[in-house]
């Protein structure tokens, strides 16, 4: 009965929660969560993000055939969920982190040792209705094994040699050969949804836009998005393009630099110099036009903190068309170099298969055959206005992250312009009614889909709010994507995923 | 007699005075390439003062090796430095040592290195010192085979008569001899540990090989690391400029004038190849570790032509 039904079709067996949008939330009890979850194995839902609360599991689908969105969520009174990690292995990791956080237990995961938890905190599952007392001293963490002649582990981090964002990386070796990378994460774990929980909105949207401080616009907008869809709240069509601009001017910031990152990884300096000082002119005409140089704190719920005038907008058209010409250089740099091709051709690839599982987005998944941008679906305005091409390659190297990345930041151009010429008038910011609600909001951040979901009471305080970063589903594909390779080509493999750290240790 | 004395000891001098400049022009051309300012070429000579200062800390699972090895490193790359004429050839030491010698010194160095970096026990350590006895079971062959197809074709494996021979015309145009220049450019890039195989100013411990073995140092210890290695770049630049082109070069009995000319053309050569090298790295990106084979092995094979083309020539 069940055999072809839609996502919104099958999650109706379930009890629809009012006051959630823009997507509907069904509340599912254990037999019909055991049933999703099962379902899920053979149907095409995406996982976009699994959290908890206290007492209740959600997770965030998408169904890829018809482009609905929805929540399931299952109260957990015995604090057990069967576990969707069973079907998305994307899901593993959320689910020790709910389990670290809330103490909520995924039933059928084989993987129980904890992720976020190094043992440090005062407490266990802090989130959780009623806290443990920490366990004393930790086990040392048990790495997955791999065994034979001649292999060798080499640890690596979570302090580096260069100044660098904490994560441990455990290589098992034979010889140059890379055997298995796992990585450890979670030494930037700050407590966000504790921080967020009974905040006022205005400080709350200040804490979401230092989630992950290269992402700040993506995160504020996305938290605005979702504050926006919980209340009703209208924003005038001004604030949507110039969200856009500020949104499309930091995904070119950050791929021009790591373009060039990438070629330094190979001892090749010269693009990165070239790139630096375009990202500098960007954050320096930020600093100019929105009083900061990563436009933090610019996107607000209800609109945007700062206007555009003529003269602004003059100022930005005289730097991008420097800057396209100058970009083009430095992708010459590295479309001209051999030496450099040679080492990014053929080099830590992800295949299809295995970014589509994961779900991964972003240019790694978009280097894999994945085209998915949330930017086209679910889609938010101004874009269904604007035209743009999504670049997608199929190899899954290096070279197809970097090239990807090189025809993102030209479609990103090609959009400053059109939001430039387009921009309408009127007001850029409105008041945010006092209501309570859930929203959810998905926004395309430069490193892919970040998801925010919250909750408000209402006395203009958040109750409770998640944010989720592309990279928990791009995190586990470096791992694969190293197999195989040679220890050197870490570095090079890392830097062209560039995936977030302080965004998923939250 | 008592002046290739003077001269020796000014030679020992100028070997360890002249070498952190040489390194700090490199850094600071290539600098300048990536539109970087960069710090004074003096900048070298500054850290190796102010690592003088610093306390030595030394890994409790180290043993003397680890602390012995940055003396023997750096006294082994001296010595070698010694018997590379750089301004005259009227040397004390250049009866005493021929170039098999200076192989087998920096071998020694070399040797030293790699233990010490295995000593302490750290990963990085053990890996920098397997690629870097990769790289040395590459390019030694090809150093020596450098060796063999110039003393053939000057009847001596001494530098200091090598330089002579190329002085008076014995070779002239000859194909072995740029041949064999190549090669040994590029066992001097292996062995200095620059891009292509190396990257000296890399900070990813997993691509490292020669900062891999010496990133457990500190101190007094890396600064006679660092020092090494700077006299190892300055020395093969040396090397190559007395045995390819030594014009300039003061020969036995040379006038104070002479002598004066041999330090200006060696200053002049030294920064040239110098700057050289620093425009060849911004240039290139570092290669694939199981490239190096492929690098080095052409490095050796280059030798084994000049030694080829020395006896075709020859029967022609």
């Amino acid at each position: 009965m069940l055999g072809n039904a839609s996502l919104l079709d099958f999650l109706s067996i379930g009890t629809v929660v009012p006051a959630a949008r823009p997507w509907p939330r069904f509340r599912l009890d254990g037999k019909a969560w055991r049933a999703l979850v099962e379902r899920m194995d053979a149907a095409d839902w995406l996982l976009l993000a699994e959290w908890a609360e206290p007492g209740e599991v959600h997770i965030a689908l998408r169904d890829e055939g018809s482009g609905s969105i929805a929540i399931a969520s299952r109260p957990c009174p015995d604090r057990r969920f069967f576990a969707v990690g069973q079907v998305r292995p994307g899901a593993i990791r959320l689910e020790r982190a709910i389990h670290d956080l809330w103490g909520l237990v995924p039933e059928g995961l084989e993987d129980r040792r904890p992720w976020l938890d190094h043992g440090r905190w005062p407490c266990r599952h802090p989130l959780a209705a009623e806290k443990l007392p920490p366990a004393g001293s930790p086990p040392p963490y048990a790495f997955l094994a791999a065994e034979g002649e001649g292999l060798h582990q080499i640890p690596v981090g979570p302090v580096h040699a260069g100044v660098i964002e904490p994560g441990h990386f455990r290589f098992h070796a034979q010889g140059e050969t890379v055997v298995r990378l796992e990585e450890r994460l979670g030494y930037l774990h700050k407590g966000i949804h504790g921080l967020m929980a009974g905040k006022p909105l205005a400080q709350a949207a200040r804490l979401a836009g230092r989630i992950s401080g290269d992402s700040t616009v993506a995160y504020a907008l996305a938290f605005a998005r979702a504050v926006e869809a919980a209340t009703g709240c209208e924003v005038p069509a001004r604030a949507h393009w110039l969200r856009a601009l500020m949104a499309e001017l930091e995904r070119i910031a950050n791929h021009v630099v790591d373009i060039g990152a990438i070629c330094n990884d190979a001892a090749f300096a010269m693009p990165l110099a070239h790139m630096s000082e375009l990202r500098e002119k960007l954050l320096r005409a930020n600093a100019l036009l929105f009083g900061h140089r990563l436009s933090m704190d610019c996107v607000v719920p209800g609109g945007v903190a700062c206007d555009l005038d003529d003269d602004g907008i003059e100022v930005l058209r005289h730097l991008l068309s420097r800057l396209r010409k100058r970009f083009e250089k430095g992708v010459g740099l590295y479309s001209d170099t051999p030496s450099l091709l040679d080492r990014t051709t053929g080099t830590g690839v992800v295949s299809g298969s295995l970014a589509h599982r994961f779900g991964a987005g972003g240019f790694v998944g978009r280097a894999a055959s994945r085209s998915h941008d949330a930017r086209k679906v679910p889609g938010y305005p101004p874009y269904d206005d604007l035209d743009f091409a999504v670049p997608v390659m199929a190899e899954g190297d290096v070279h197809a992250r970097v090239m990807v990345r090189v025809q993102e930041v030209r479609a990103s151009l090609g959009l400053i312009d059109q939001i430039l010429a387009g921009l309408p008038g009127g007001a850029c910011r409105v008041d945010v009614p006092r209501q309570d609600g859930e929203g959810l909001a998905l926004v395309e951040g430069f490193r892919g889909e970040v998801a925010v979901w919250v909750r408000l009471d209402g006395d203009g305080r958040v109750a409770a709010a998640h944010f989720h970063d592309p990279s928990w589903f791009q995190w586990p594909l470096l791992e694969a994507a190293i197999e195989g390779n040679i220890v050197a080509d870490f570095p090079l493999c890392n830097k062209s995923f560039n995936c977030a750290y302080s965004g998923v240790d939250l | 007699m008592n002046t290739s004395i003077a001269l020796q000891l000014v030679q020992i001098l100028l070997a360890v005075a002249v070498a952190p400049l040489v390194t700090g022009w490199v850094r600071l051309v290539k600098a300048r390439m990536q539109a970087r300012r960069g710090p004074s070429p003096l900048q070298p000579y500054r850290d190796l003062y102010r690592l003088l200062q610093k306390e030595a800390v030394v890994a409790h699972s180290a043993s003397w090796i680890f602390r012995a090895a940055p003396y023997v490193t750096f006294a082994a790359v001296w010595a070698a430095s010694c018997i590379v004429p750089t301004f005259t050839t009227d040397l004390y030491l250049a009866p005493a040592a021929d170039l098999i010698a200076l192989v087998a010194l920096l071998g020694l160095a070399r040797f030293w290195t790699a233990l010490a970096g295995m000593d302490a026990g750290t990963p990085f350590g053990g890996l920098g010192s397997s690629r870097e006895m990769m790289i040395a079971s590459l390019a030694e062959p090809a150093m020596l085979m450098v060796t063999f197809s110039l003393s053939l074709l000057s009847g001596s494996t001494s530098p200091a008569h090598i330089a002579a021979f190329v002085l008076s015309g014995g070779i002239g145009l000859s194909v072995s001899i740029g041949l064999a220049l190549m090669a040994l450019v590029m066992v001097a890039i292996a062995e200095n540990g620059r891009i292509p195989i190396d990257n000296p100013a890399t900070h990813l411990e997993l691509t490292m090989v020669h900062e891999a073995m010496v990133l457990e140092y500190s101190g007094r210890h890396l600064a006679m690391m660092e020092m090494a290695g700077m006299v190892r770049l300055t020395l093969y630049i040396a090397l190559i400029g007395c045995l390819f082109m030594p014009w300039g070069i003061a020969l036995p009995g040379a006038a104070p004038a002479g002598l004066a000319v041999g330090l200006g053309a060696f200053l002049v050569k030294t920064f040239t190849i110098a700057t050289a090298l620093a425009l060849f790295e911004t240039s290139i990106a570092k290669m694939r570790v199981f490239r190096y084979a492929d690098f080095l092995g052409g490095a050796l094979l280059l030798g084994l032509l000049a030694t080829i083309f020395h006896y075709v020539s020859e029967a022609v």
